[in-house]
């Protein structure tokens, strides 16, 4: 009997250290596949576009290279990329605060007040946070042509503003986390409604508008296709739209377009880097709480 | 801070608005106060969400005269040459994806889960998400130098599997697998952390239970975490789907970036995209987007109603 049990731990312990080193195995594998282009891009900015083809991929180039290369690229049609991201901060941050403004009051009071229209408006909010956001970005398109609001920032800034995400990560957060009796203390203390949103539960809600605020913001600036659709001209471009004016001017992809204001492959991979920045400075700053899990912490089961 | 008496003018006025309601329908008392509150989330639903969708209905069934068209847009578009073929290369993208997806999507967070090194854990979920910064055109520019051999920083792989040029890598054959890739790439992490998210939040008595019964990890994985897993599986896999068929800026990109050896018309929502702006017909157009939008509207409503992910406790 004993013999038997610690054979089987025998055999357990050799498939668990046999296992385990399978499980290490692919973890590695994911890293690098993970990690080896952001890695590589690092080193491609810091070279000429003869030192990125013929060099090892991940040795660093020189200092000047890479002085080149940014003059390249913020010389650019003079000075677009400049713009194309002052565009994306505009849109971003325009949609942000009006996101927090509308969303944060919305989700508290689908999930604390009692009105008629709570059901269908908590159920539409669901349903079109789960649609891909590209699925309506024509129907407005034709919505605002009408309307002509096409090419203006409102074109971009307001669709983005509308967040049913948000909606429903303040609302689980008000429904779990904020006892009712504490609003209805301050009810009894003589606080109006709108003294018990703005006192009391906005107070508690820091976390939920962190996390509403850093969704935002990575969506709207990551967002291609609404603008690419809304923003008829180069001026208004946000950067990731911008992008494709790059790749359009870039001979080894597009070889029609040598001539004096083309970009060399290092410069391209320079306003890739550009064109991340802020969301990775973003990432970098969220990550313990990226991390954590905390995005699925909402819907506990 | 421009933006407050703006929004604050229209609280007002959808309050008022819905003030005379009020008399007929409920007993007493003010306007309940939730009403202030969703205003202006329910007029940007209303303009983003209800309004274009109808809009776009209303487009479907008409002609460019306005007159009503029956089906006859859907019949145009379905009839396309082009409309077929590109069913066929997003549902190829969509099959390779998905399976990709959920199989190492799950095994990557068992095995991160199992990892006993906090700090270790810890930065495997962050590397894994870190390409999540870079989507859109981001990822796919980066991906246009990681697929083409001669400045690749996996030259010598793409050489190892037959790919010399650039041209070689996107024929038309491999590219519902490169996209899926692309997708992988940035998407992939998302879900590695909310699937370990899930995994923390198996209650670990039932986890020492199964040990002590003499289950091992690989037990324990196969028979206990991944069941608790299936609805997060089942999520991942209905928002990627939708997600997927919504399949534009990778084509878009490599079509700009190949010369157009990549057509411009791939996906259903380039299809889309040449009906309103290289043909003028946004009847067309909107017939596409519809069915596109039905699709994803059903897979949603599929979920919202017979998930339960979403009930309140």
């Amino acid at each position: 009997m004993t013999s038997l049990t610690s054979e089987r731990r025998n055999q357990a312990g050799l498939r668990g250290w046999g296992g385990r080193s399978l499980a290490g195995i692919v973890l590695i594998v994911f890293v690098l596949f993970f990690l080896i282009p952001i890695v590589w891009l690092l080193f491609a900015v810091t070279k000429s576009s003869h030192g990125l083809i013929v060099s090892n991929p991940f040795s660093p180039g020189s200092w000047a290279d890479f002085a080149a290369n940014w003059n390249q690229l913020f010389g650019f049609q003079g000075g677009a990329v400049t713009g194309w991201i002052g565009n994306s901060a505009l849109y971003s941050v325009g949609a942000l605060v009006i996101t927090l403004f509308v969303s944060i009051p919305a989700g508290y009071a689908l999930a604390l007040t009692e009105f008629k229209l709570r059901n269908p408006l908590l159920i539409l909010t669901l349903v079109v946070m789960l649609i891909p956001g590209t699925a309506l970005v024509l129907p407005i398109f034709l919505e605002l042509n009408t309307v002509g609001l096409i090419g203006t920032p409102l074109s971009v800034i307001l669709p983005m503003s509308f967040f049913p995400f948000g909606v429903y990560l303040t609302y689980i957060y008000f429904s779990t986390s904020i006892p009712r009796d504490l609003l209805a203390a301050a009810r009894i203390d003589g606080c109006t409604e709108l003294q018990v949103f703005t006192r009391i539960a906005l107070p508690l809600a820091v976390p939920v508008v962190a996390l509403v605020a850093f969704f935002s913001f990575v969506q709207n600036w990551n967002n291609f296709f609404l603008p690419f659709i809304m923003l008829p001209s180069s001026d208004g471009y946000p950067i990731q739209v911008g992008l494709t004016s790059l790749l359009a001017a870039t001979p080894a992809f597009n070889p029609s377009s040598a001539g004096s204001d083309s970009i060399q492959l290092p410069t391209l991979a320079l306003g890739t880097i550009v064109s991340i920045l802020p969301v990775l400075i973003v990432f970098l700053f969220s990550q313990r709480f990226l991390v954590s899990g905390m995005t699925a912490g909402g819907t506990k089961e | 801070m421009t933006l407050a008496p703006p929004s604050d003018q229209l609280a007002a006025t959808a309050s008022r608005r819905g003030r005379p309601a009020r008399g007929s329908g409920r007993a007493s008392g003010r306007l309940p106060i939730g009403y202030v509150f969703v205003s202006l989330y329910a007029l940007l639903a209303l303009a983003f969400g209800i309004v274009p969708s109808l809009y776009a209905v209303l487009l479907a069934f008409t002609n460019p005269a306005g007159g009503f068209a029956g089906v006859d847009n859907f019949v145009k578009v379905i009839g396309d040459f082009r409309f077929w073929p590109a069913v066929l290369h997003v549902t190829l993208y969509l099959v390779i994806w998905l399976t990709g997806l959920v199989i190492f999507v799950v095994a990557l967070a068992l095995i991160v889960h199992a990892v006993r090194v906090r700090w270790a854990s810890t930065t495997l979920r962050f590397l894994y998400y870190l390409p999540g910064a870079l989507a859109g055109a981001s990822s796919v520019l980066l991906w246009l130098f990681v697929l083409d051999p001669t400045a690749s920083p996996v030259s010598g792989l793409l050489r190892l599997m037959g790919f010399n040029s650039f041209v070689q890598v996107i024929q038309p054959g491999n590219l519902p697998a490169v996209f899926a890739i692309i997708a992988f790439w940035t998407g992939a992490g998302g879900w590695i952390v909310i699937m370990y998210g899930a995994l923390n939040n198996i209650s670990t008595d039932v986890i020492e239970a199964a040990r002590i019964d003499g289950a091992n990890t690989v037990q324990i994985a196969l028979r206990i975490q991944l069941p608790m897993l299936r609805k997060w599986v089942a999520y991942m896999g209905v928002m990627s789907l939708a997600a997927g068929t919504q399949l534009f800026v990778e084509p878009q990109l490599l079509s700009q970036a190949s010369n157009a050896v990549v057509p411009n018309d791939y996906s259903l929502n380039q299809l889309a995209y040449q009906y309103a702006f290289q043909q003028n017909d946004f009847n067309g157009a909107a017939a596409i987007s519809l069915i596109l939008l039905v699709v994803a509207l059903l897979l949603s409503w599929v979920f919202v109603t017979r998930g339960g992910l979403f009930e309140r406790e």
